[in-house]
């Protein structure tokens, strides 16, 4: 579980995070929303330590998020894209990872289900995009974690091995684990996610479970709901941009 | 200690299957070997290698340096992400560039040397030699790395690695050479022993010409730097600097490591 309270986070002039609270809860699937530069890869570093917030509070499992860095051992990540050293084997990178944090219960389910004892002795720059994602799948789910963080998880990933990675998903979830994911396939969403939290310009617009989301914006599936939530802000960002100019011309009355 | 040996080891391993370094190694053997082919003497190879080492070193160094480091920010995220401490992996990743680089140059020298036994040169020549290569390697990696941590444009930051190069292989010592000659009516042998000490490159040919004992090629400040100091207290105060080169932008990496937002 993620509890984020009041999370403040500027690069220069930009306000990229504006006192961001978010509950990620237990045995549920949080889809992050949001249009481009949002805040929602900022949001996921901050939680990951990769990025520091300037103010607010953050715990994991009801861990801090410290320096230390030892609340992450109840983290499983998986990036959007995998960048591993290309000169390693697939046996390589998992070793590391498994030494990296030995002690920890594992799951090899992924490996098995993605075949990938049959690459274990290939070079990662000679894998391709989509069985470089199925490692990437694969670390993530390794460790059991509590908490799995899943930026665009199907991208690169053929029908079947997006099938599996969505049937371990909802495996999580039943098992009370929590899942924060991002993507740009709304369908997707619409079949994992129990929540929704939508961020615009830095700002947490929305919160809520996708029935509440549904009822609020009268939309019947998640794609058209998230589609309205944007319109509304750029109907709201936009609309003192097109009258305040006019309004300052005398002669003009009304447009 | 742990988070260190196991990056460390993978940073080992995955530039050991690295084509770049091993065309390295396999350049400074075969012009090591060129150089004896030729017909020099061990302090004529030592010699005319040192002037390779002092250019290609620093070159190999920040530019191989700069890039492996942008192209291993993605997976520096994904390591960041597990429960590790981020001077530990600091210090791993940087060690599995610079030693590979450090082993690179000496293994590929070395081999041709310990083939003719050395040839009449002297051990300390070979030692100042191999310390002066060695520790370039390793300043010029941590330049490289502090410069990559502080850059995030890939384009910019070889081209201020190729900045640094040319700065302290070939303009520096035209800034002294000006600087002494503008300044000629003043006593200038304290500030230009203090200059010398500014360049990593000109403190190693130092520390190996101190060694060969070759005062004429040593240059004005060289030639000054052992009639101050002699040879030994000269060769100690080279490497403590050179040592210095090494830890100064190392540290500075290493804070910009731990503060910086990936």
């Amino acid at each position: 579980m993620i509890t984020a309270q009041a999370l403040r986070k500027r690069f220069g002039a930009l306000d990229v995070l504006r006192d961001v609270s978010l509950d990620v809860r237990g045995g549920a699937v949080t889809a992050l929303v949001g249009p481009n530069g949002s805040g929602k890869t900022t949001f996921i570093k901050i939680v990951l330590g990769l990025a520091r917030a300037d103010s607010g509070t953050l715990a994991v499992n009801g861990a801090a998020a410290d320096a230390a860095g030892q609340y992450r051992r109840h983290i499983g990540y998986m990036p959007q894209a995998a960048h591993f050293p290309q000169n390693l084997r697939v046996r390589d990178v998992l070793e590391l990872v498994r030494a990296l944090r030995q002690g920890e219960a594992t799951d090899e389910a992924l490996v098995s289900a993605f075949n990938l004892a049959a690459e274990m002795n290939k070079l990662v720059g000679t894998l391709s995009g989509g069985t470089r994602q199925k490692l990437n799948a694969a670390i993530a789910f390794l460790f059991r974690p509590s908490l799995l963080i899943l930026d665009e998880p199907t991208a690169g990933l053929d029908p079947i091995a997006s099938g599996i990675l969505k049937d371990k998903i909802r495996q999580v979830r039943g098992e009370g684990r929590s899942v924060l994911i991002t993507s740009h396939i709304l369908t997707e969403l619409q079949e994992l996610a129990d929540d929704v939290a939508f961020l615009c310009d830095g700002e947490l617009r929305f919160a809520g479970s996708v029935a509440a989301l549904l009822a609020r914006t009268g939309e019947r599936s998640l794609e058209p709901a998230i589609a309205a939530l944007m319109r509304t802000e750029r109907a709201r960002r936009v609309a003192p941009v097109e009258s305040a100019p006019v309004a300052w011309i005398p002669a003009v009355e009304r447009i | 200690m742990k988070t260190i040996m196991l990056v460390l080891e993978a940073g080992l391993r995955d530039l050991a299957r690295n084509k770049w370094i091993a065309a390295y190694a396999f350049g400074f053997a075969v012009i090591t070997e060129g150089l004896f082919w030729f017909g020099g003497t061990g302090p004529q190879v030592a010699l005319s290698l040192l002037n390779v080492v002092l250019m290609v070193v620093p070159l190999v160094a920040l530019v191989f340096g700069t890039i492996h480091v942008y192209a291993s920010r993605e997976f520096v995220e994904l390591l960041l992400a597990q429960p590790v401490a981020r001077r530990d992996l600091f210090i791993g990743q940087f060690l599995g560039l610079a030693l590979p680089l450090a082993g690179a140059f000496a293994v590929g020298a070395g081999i041709p040397f310990a083939w003719h036994a050395g040839a009449g040169t002297g051990g300390g020549a070979l030692l100042a030699l191999f310390t002066a290569g060695v520790a370039l390697s390793v300043a010029f990696a941590a330049i490289a790395t502090w410069i990559a941590l502080r850059t995030d444009d890939r384009l910019k930051g070889v081209g201020l690695a190729l900045g640094v190069w040319l700065l302290t292989t070939v303009v520096y010592d035209g800034l002294v050479l000006a600087a002494s000659a503008a300044f000629a009516e003043y006593p200038l042998e304290r500030p230009l022993l203090a200059l010398m000490a500014g360049n990593p490159v000109d403190l190693a040919r130092v520390l190996v010409l101190t060694q060969l004992d070759i005062s004429a090629l040593m240059g004005y400040t060289g030639a000054l730097f052992e009639r101050t100091f002699g040879t030994s207290i000269g060769t100690s105060v080279a490497v403590v600097t050179l040592v210095a080169w090494c830890a100064a932008p190392l540290a500075l990496a290493a804070r910009r490591f731990a503060r910086r937002d990936f």
